[in-house]
Parts: structure tokens; C-alpha cells; sequence
């Protein structure tokens, strides 16, 4: 029997060698192909593989699949899949009660047990009565058909996430092809390794449709997608994908220089992996070599780019404050994570927003463009370059770690629509010098955008010289003169503040009567409006806004936050663009904050919500 | 491409007035690099001079080229990123000991290992002038200045041994009072394919003044600097009577031709793969007081990076085509909702 669910959310837990990051990966892909909308979370430690069946070497991932438009990865899993008693342990806190549990009862002995500091075991003493538990012995009947594989017991045991993953593709209904598709050509090298991943998926799907254990089986039905084709994407993906459209929109080759660095490095994965595009990856020896060979790349011609988590962030503030001094485009690409110091690597943070504002020595303003949603960091990274390239300035581009890990579907975008980005590079004399001759001064602006000439060296005649030193105005010669500081500080801040009036008028989800905006940024988007549309459900008017740049501000915001009596500002931080938009506009913003390396769920931010406008819901 | 036009020191010469202490040793440096570039045939236009931040970092100001005067000790790393993308440049790094040595070292020494196009020119004067005075990572041990009142404790860098052991490609050392002896060097460094890195000997004479007299002064020279020719056994001397043998043990000693015979010298040899007997050299003397190796102590090929980095990108471009957007955007699973 198959009964129909509108959505369900499903929670992987096991070791971090266990392989639940690709469980995970391969029932959302077979979900996305089956038309679902999605989201997900994947949410690992920090430690590669800490001893096995510690609470410390937990690894999960959630995935929210629906049957229509959702926003958010889900506030508590309806399903723990928990792979031995750490998994159970540190996750069962998230379950609602009622909520189902598939546990691998092979992993629970005395040792394992004890590892994860159970006194007794918890699927006999009576603790797990307010959930649906189901013990499968995944280990066992894993090794069983994996016998005749050609692996050695040992190795067949670590097939069992497959055997997993082929219980739940049935409890779902699945389609078991793109995972048995994926398995062989994934392990084709290894035709063992294939072989035992086979068996063991096959054995967990038949699993479900003869054990008699399960009641029913569950079907949620393709969402309304807008016509097109789509694909699966996730932040860090989509980013690297966005970096080289813009190259291409703006005729320019990318140069990326970069250090391995948590959760930024698959941005320089995916670049690598890409040369066929002209793109050039530099894995430079510090944080800093990375983007100075950047900025070197963009004094020549090229789309300087580089990309970095918060400790990276620190160490490029110096070369950013020169980029900013030589006024030449330089993409900087902040994925955030918890801080300060290593602080959580693999876990998100929204904490950067006032380092990427303020943190440079003197008057040093630049553009900050944020993705709200992981598909969104594609369009966000074609901005972030539009604006670089145009004004002649480092932009930092901020996503953090719940979107660059995050995966949702994608409807791949019309790129005749994208309009071009200008590097109108310098050709000639831009000025008459004195005795008549026409000559080159580096520092004269564009009445329009006051970005300076990019002039690359390669031009005759075009021959100059910049540098961190303060330089006169238009000739760029080094200069201390008091009034010319005074002048450039001046002139570089009203180039950035002058963005605003060629960027989008923020829009307002306005619904009339509301008196209370929520105003986010960044990777809140998804909590925020699937909070919003609760609180709307309830019969409670509230209108939402999100800010994708927040250097400069758009033209409007002001206007917006005058329109509300009462603003609510989650962040995933203490209040940091809460903090800017108090400053700026003098209004009594609220702030709602979170620090606990996990995003928002859309339920805190409602509660709030509701708090705010008064009484229950 | 049109002729490379004819040029002399004066194209070379930016309009902006030199602002180094008067009898600083970086002006004979800069005269030296000003008369040599109308002979190397090279382009104004095509020629970029990089800098970070010290006295010596002044120098693109100087130059009638492209020029970038950056930040402390990070020149190398932004001249990786120009001239890995602009191999039709000609990227020279003017730095200092300080620069190069102390908050650039992790920069240099990556550079040179990875061989990336880059002439680095590394004036060391064994002090800190535009900061007035501290003691630098070449000064000698005890050495006092106004934050080692009491003497330095720190053993200094050897600089040539340092850039050997970094397994550059091409070291060098020259010194500002013999303009011929700079520009061979600074031409030879400049003709190399890959990271070229020169010392050059250069007196502060407002901090650190006669730090290298003892070796580079008119009148002790021919004794005190050894020149390193490639293919001739190492000798010195006013009547070239001193020179350099390798002990059974592998020691590099200094000793008179007269006692050994010219045929037990060492032959310079500086295309050996091996940089062993090129550190030996560089460990010869332990400071300028002592008789000193000058010229090219390295000069081997290696693959040089930006070209290894292009190779991979037309390699790609052959097996897979130029990057076609719309296939990428599709590279993972696709559907279709109608």
C-alpha cells in the first residue's frame, strides 16, 4: 500500500566514515529527477574521521522534499536514519515526538553504546516509546549479500549506506535506476566495490517490500516547477558557475587564486576542474599569495578572483585595502563559517557582514553582495563581477556554509537574457597635458560611474605607475598633500555610494494593513519567507523584504523601513546589519538573533513574528 | 608586431624626481637598470616593474614603464598572478631584505620554487632604512640599532643559500659600486626562463653605511670578491692567485694557486643540477668580511609555470573543446517540466 505525503523530511545520520553525506546526495538527486522540490542540509564535523561510533564523528544530512514550492532544509526531521547509537544520540533531540526512526540494530552493542554514553540500550529500555522505531539489521543482512561480491567482509560491511539508502528510496518510492546508474559508473574502476553497492541497495529496497515490517510505503508527488529544464545545484556550485558566465559576459578570463579552506575549497574545485574555459586556478601558498596573485591577475587584464572563509578573510584585508587604493575589480568570495578564530568550520555563520563593511585600516569602503539561496549564488557571483568590472573596485561576495553545502533544484537560466559586462579597457590618451600633448592620467573618472581607467600594461603610451601610497588626484603620482587625502577619501567613497542609484529598487513583499517588516539578508531567505507564509496562513498580515547588497544600500531602503512601524531583523549573528541599518537610518530595528552554527528554522523566526504583532496566533 | 623601437636611458626615465638619501646605493642600482633595458631589447610598454614596500621599493616610480608599488613583502605573489596570465610581459620584483626575507619570505621562496617568470631583484643592505634603523633578517648577530640596543640575537639569512635551498633556477649576487658587473647579472637574470632571483650588495649610507666595504671597496675588491665564471676554475686576487678547491670530504676551501696547482681548482659549474656544490659556494664566506663569491652561482632549466599552466588549458581545450556554457550548466542530472 503507498500512501501520498505533501512532503516529508528525512534525516542520515551515522559515522563520519559511514558515507551519509552520499547517501544523502544520491536520495536527493533521485528525488530531484522525480520532480520534487527540495532542500538540503548536510551538517558534518569538523574532523575528517573522528574515532569511530563517537558523538564527535556524527556526520548528517537532511533533505526536505515536497510536492510543492519549499523553502527551507525542515525545522525536524520526520525520519532519523540513524546508523548506530552516536547518530541516535546526537540527533534524536531534533525528532518531534511521533516521528519515525530506521535504526541499523547491528550497531547497537554494549561497546557502541557505550561510546555514545548510553547507559542502557535505548531501543530496548522503553526511551524511544514516543516514536515509530523501526531496527533493521543493516550491517548483517549487508555482509550476507555482499558474500559472493568479491570483497572482503570487512569491506562489504561499508556498504551498508547503500542498503540504507535502497530501504528508504522504497519507503518513498524512489526510482532505483539514477542510484544503480550512478553506482556503476562511480565505481567502474573497481568492479567489486560496484558490485557490493549494488547488492546492498538492491537488498535494503526489498528489504522494505518483504519484511513485512513497514505498513505502507510513501509517495510524494512532482511539484508545480514553472516550465523548463532544471538541474540540482548546490551554493559552491553554483558560484563557481556564476564566476565563469560573468567571465564570459564580460569577455575576460579568470584568474582564481586560492587556499584549501573550510567550506570554501569546492569553489576552487569546481574552477579547476573547468580549464577548457580558459580559467586559470592558482593554489597559492598562504591566504594572502592567494588573492595578491589576483590582484596582480586583474592589473594585468584578467577577472581577478579569490575565494575564502572567515580566518582567509582576515588575512586578505590588507591586499583587499590596496585593491580598493589601486581601484582595480577583484572578486573576493567569503563563504562564512562560525568564528571568530577556526572557530566551527563546517558549520554556517552569518558573522562577517561588519567584516566585510569595516574590516580594512582607514577610509576603505567597498561593495557587498550577498546570495540568499544556493541557486541564488550564480546570480549573485554575475553581480558581484558586473559591479567589480564596472566600477573598479573588490567586491566581496558573502555566502557561508549552509548554502555552499546546500543543494536545491535549479531552472537553468536563459543567458541571452544576462547583459554584457563593459571592461572597456583604456586604448589611448584620456587627456591634453599642458604643452598641448595628449597623454594618460590614470586617475581621471568616468563622470558617470567615477571609476578610474583599467588600463593593463601591454599599450604603448599608457605607461604609469600606481601603488598604496595616496597619489594625487588624476595623475596618480604619489602625493601627501592634506587636501588631495581629503579629496580621494572623497572620491573613493562616493564612487561605492554612488552603486545604489544603478541598483534594484528593493522590493516589498507588502500585504496590506501589515505593520511589520522582516528585512534579512543572505541565507535567511528561505526561514524568513517560509516563516512568513505560516504567519500569512494564520491570518496575520506581515510583509517581508531581503537585501541581496549591502554596501551600498539600494536607493529605497530607506523609504521601505519609514513605511513600518515595526521591523524584525533575523541574523544568524548578534545583530549585524541590524546594527548598520539602526546606524544608517535611525530606526528601531529588533533583532533577532542565532548562534548555533545551524541556520534559522523557519518556526523561531515565526514565533517572533507572532511575538511581535501581538498575542497568539 | 613592429620593430622594438630604439630607445635610451632617458625613455626609461619617469618624471618623477628620485626621493632615495642622497648617496643612497639604490642610485647606482637604478642608473644601472636605466642604461641596461635600451639593450635588451624589450618594449616599454611590455616591461612591468613590481615592488612591496622599503626604500627599494620605490623603484617603479623611477621606471618609465608599467609599474605597481604594493604592499610589505607581497610582491612576488601579485607578480605570480600577472605574469602567470600575462606571459608577454616582462615582470621584474624590485624588493628589499627586509621585504623579501622577513614578511615575504613565504611569497619568495614559492615563487622561485614553482620557476614563475619573474626577475627579483633583492637590494640588501643588512638594515631596515625607511622604518630608521631596526636591525634586518640579514644583519649580522649583535648588531646594534634602535630596537637591539644590546645587540641583535638572531642569526641572519644567508640569502643565496636560502633561495638555493628553495631550489630557484637562477641565483645570482652582484653589488652596486660595479655598474658592468651588475648590468651582465641583472642581463643574465633577465634572459632566464622562470624565477630569477639577484642579490645585490647595496650600502645604506644613512643607517648601515660601509656594510659591504670591507669586500666591494675600490681597493680590496680584487682580493675580497670572488667571481663565479662558468666553465673556469674559481680564482681571485689582484694576480689571480687565490682560488677555490673541493676537499675530499666535500668542503669548499680558499687556498693559493701556487700550493695546489691550477688544475685542483674547482670549476664553476653553474648549470649542475644538483644546487649542492652552488650552496657549498654560497657558504664560503660568513659575512662580507670575507672573501665572497659574486656573479652566478645558478642557472639551470626548469619548466616555467605560467607555461605549464597554458599547456593545461590548450591540453583541455584540445581534448574537450573551448568551455561551452550551455553543456556545463547541464554537466550534472537534468529535467525537464513542461
Amino acid at each position: 500500500m503507498t500512501e501520498q505525503l505533501e512532503r516529508v523530511v528525512i534525516r542520515f545520520a551515522g559515522d563520519s566514515g559511514d558515507g551519509m553525506q552520499l547517501t544523502g546526495d544520491r536520495f536527493t538527486t533521485s528525488s530531484a529527477l522525480l520532480g520534487n522540490d527540495l532542500s538540503t542540509f548536510p551538517d558534518f564535523p569538523a574532523e575528517i574521521r573522528a574515532p569511530a561510533g563517537t558523538l564527535a564523528g556524527v556526520s548528517a544530512f537532511q533533505v526536505h522534499i515536497s510536492d510543492h514550492d519549499i523553502l527551507t532544509p525542515g525545522d525536524a526531521p520526520n525520519v532519523l536514519v540513524a546508523m548506530n547509537p552516536a547518530a541516535l544520540q546526537s540527533n534524536i533531540g531534533l525528532l518531534p515526538m511521533g516521528a519515525t526512526l530506521v535504526v541499523n540494530v547491528d550497531a547497537f552493542d554494549e561497546r557502541n553504546l557505550a561510546k555514545a554514553g548510553y547507559a542502557t540500550n535505548p531501543l530496548t529500555d522503553g526511551s524511544l516509546s514516543a516514536y515509530q522505531v523501526y531496527e533493521v539489521p543493516m550491517t548483517s543482512i549487508t555482509q550476507e549479500v555482499c558474500k559472493e561480491a568479491g570483497v572482503k567482509p570487512r569491506d562489504a560491511e561499508r556498504s551498508k549506506n547503500f542498503f540504507a539508502l535502497g530501504l528508504v528510496s522504497w519507503l518513498y518510492t524512489r526510482p532505483t535506476e539514477p542510484t544503480l546508474e550512478w553506482i556503476a559508473k562511480r565505481f567502474a574502476a573497481v568492479a567489486a566495490v560496484a558490485e557490493a553497492n549494488t547488492r546492498a541497495f538492491r537488498a535494503g529496497y526489498d528489504f522494505g517490500e518483504t519484511a513485512e515490517l513497514f505498513t505502507s510505503n510513501y509517495e510524494i508527488r512532482p511539484a508545480p516547477f514553472a516550465a523548463g529544464e532544471y538541474t540540482q545545484i548546490t551554493g559552491n556550485q553554483a558560484l563557481a558557475w556564476g564566476l565563469l558566465v560573468a567571465a564570459r559576459l564580460a569577455g575576460l578570463s579568470v584568474f582564481l587564486g586560492s587556499y584549501p579552506i573550510t567550506p570554501a575549497s569546492d569553489i576552487l574545485h569546481e574552477l579547476s576542474r573547468r580549464k577548457e574555459f580558459g580559467v586559470r586556478t592558482f593554489q597559492a601558498e598562504d591566504e594572502i599569495a592567494g588573492v595578491g596573485a589576483a590582484l596582480g591577475a586583474a592589473f594585468g587584464g584578467s577577472l581577478g578572483v579569490t575565494t575564502t572563509s572567515g580566518p582567509g578573510l582576515d588575512l586578505k584585508s590588507e591586499t583587499i585595502g590596496l585593491a580598493i587604493n589601486l581601484e582595480l575589480p577583484l572578486i573576493v568570495v567569503d563563504v562564512q563559517r562560525g568564528g571568530p578564530s577556526t572557530g566551527l568550520p563546517t558549520k554556517t555563520e552569518q558573522g562577517d557582514l561588519l567584516h566585510a563593511m569595516y574590516g580594512r585600516h582607514g577610509e576603505a569602503p567597498l561593495p557587498i553582495v550577498a546570495a540568499r539561496t544556493p541557486a541564488h549564488c550564480f546570480d549573485a557571483a554575475i553581480e558581484a563581477v558586473r559591479l567589480a568590472v564596472t566600477y573598479r573596485t573588490p567586491v566581496i561576495l558573502l555566502s557561508d556554509g549552509y548554502l555552499a553545502n546546500g543543494a536545491e533544484p535549479w531552472r537553468l537560466p536563459d543567458l541571452t537574457t544576462k547583459s554584457p559586462i563593459e571592461p572597456s579597457f583604456a586604448s589611448g590618451p584620456n587627456h591634453v597635458a599642458a604643452d598641448g600633448t595628449p597623454d594618460f592620467l590614470p586617475y581621471v573618472r568616468d563622470p558617470e560611474t567615477l571609476a578610474r581607467p583599467w588600463a593593463p600594461p601591454g599599450v604603448p603610451g599608457l605607461e604609469h605607475r600606481i601603488g598604496g601610497l595616496e597619489k594625487a588626484d588624476e595623475t596618480g603620482n604619489v602625493s601627501y598633500d592634506p587636501e588631495n587625502h581629503e579629496a580621494m577619501v572623497h572620491w573613493r567613497a562616493a564612487k561605492i555610494a554612488g552603486i545604489a542609484k544603478n541598483l534594484p529598487r528593493l522590493e516589498v513583499d507588502h500585504e496590506e494593513g501589515a505593520e511589520l517588516l522582516v528585512l534579512g539578508w543572505g541565507s535567511t531567505y528561505g526561514a524568513i519567507t517560509a516563516a512568513v507564509r505560516r504567519v500569512r496562513a494564520e491570518g496575520r498580515k506581515v510583509a517581508q523584504a531581503h537585501l541581496d547588497f549591502l554596501n551600498p544600500f539600494p536607493l529605497n531602503l530607506g523609504e521601505v523601513l519609514g513605511t513600518y512601524p515595526k521591523i524584525l531583523i533575523p541574523e544568524v549573528n548578534l545583530g549585524q546589519l541590524s546594527k548598520m541599518v539602526r546606524a544608517e537610518f535611525l530606526v528601531d530595528a529588533k533583532s533577532l538573533n542565532k548562534t548555533q552554527g545551524v541556520p534559522f528554522r523557519a518556526g523561531e523566526v515565526a514565533d517572533e513574528i507572532v511575538k511581535m504583532l501581538g498575542g497568539g496566533a | 608586431m613592429t620593430a622594438i623601437p630604439v630607445t635610451t636611458r632617458k625613455d626609461w626615465t619617469s618624471d618623477q624626481e628620485v626621493r632615495w638619501c642622497p648617496g643612497c646605493g639604490d642610485y647606482s642600482i637604478l642608473a644601472a637598470v636605466q642604461m641596461l633595458m635600451p639593450e635588451l631589447g624589450v618594449r616599454r610598454e611590455s616591461t612591468v616593474f613590481l615592488s612591496g614596500i622599503g626604500c627599494a621599493a620605490r623603484f617603479p616610480y623611477y621606471m618609465n614603464t608599467y609599474g605597481l608599488h604594493s604592499i610589505h613583502g607581497r610582491a612576488p605573489a601579485i607578480a605570480t598572478g600577472l605574469a602567470t596570465t600575462r606571459p608577454d610581459l616582462d615582470v621584474w620584483v624590485v624588493t628589499g631584505d627586509g621585504d623579501a626575507l622577513s614578511i615575504g619570505g613565504n611569497h619568495l621562496i614559492h615563487a622561485l620554487r614553482r620557476n614563475v617568470k619573474m626577475t627579483i631583484l633583492m637590494f640588501n643592505n643588512q638594515i631596515y632604512g625607511l622604518t630608521k634603523g631596526q636591525y634586518s633578517p640579514t644583519s649580522e648577530v649583535s648588531k646594534v640599532t634602535k630596537s637591539t640596543p644590546f645587540g641583535s640575537v638572531d642569526n641572519p639569512f644567508n640569502p643565496i643559500s636560502l633561495v638555493l635551498g628553495a631550489e630557484a633556477t637562477f641565483v645570482a649576487r652582484t653589488h652596486d659600486m660595479d655598474r658592468a658587473h651588475m648590468q651582465e647579472t641583472f642581463r643574465r637574470a633577465h634572459d632566464h626562463k622562470g624565477a630569477a632571483f639577484v642579490e645585490v650588495y647595496q650600502n645604506c649610507n644613512v643607517f648601515n653605511d660601509g656594510a659591504f666595504e670591507k669586500i666591494t671597496g675600490r681597493d680590496v675588491r680584487s682580493s675580497m670578491l670572488i667571481p663565479l665564471t662558468n666553465g673556469e676554475p674559481i680564482r681571485f686576487g689582484a694576480e689571480r692567485e687565490r682560488g677555490v678547491v673541493q676537499r675530499p670530504d666535500g668542503r669548499l676551501e680558499i687556498v693559493d694557486v701556487d700550493d695546489v696547482g691550477e688544475d685542483a681548482l674547482l670549476v664553476h659549474d653553474e648549470a649542475r643540477a644538483d644546487p649542492g656544490l652552488a650552496f657549498a659556494l654560497s657558504r664560503l664566506s660568513r659575512g662580507p668580511y670575507e672573501p665572497t663569491p659574486i656573479g652566478v652561482f645558478r642557472a639551470v632549466e626548469r619548466p616555467e609555470y605560467g607555461e605549464e599552466m597554458s599547456r593545461q588549458i590548450v591540453r583541455a581545450q584540445e581534448q574537450r573543446g573551448a568551455g561551452d556554457i550551455e553543456a556545463l550548466l547541464r554537466s550534472g542530472s537534468t529535467w525537464t517540466v513542461d
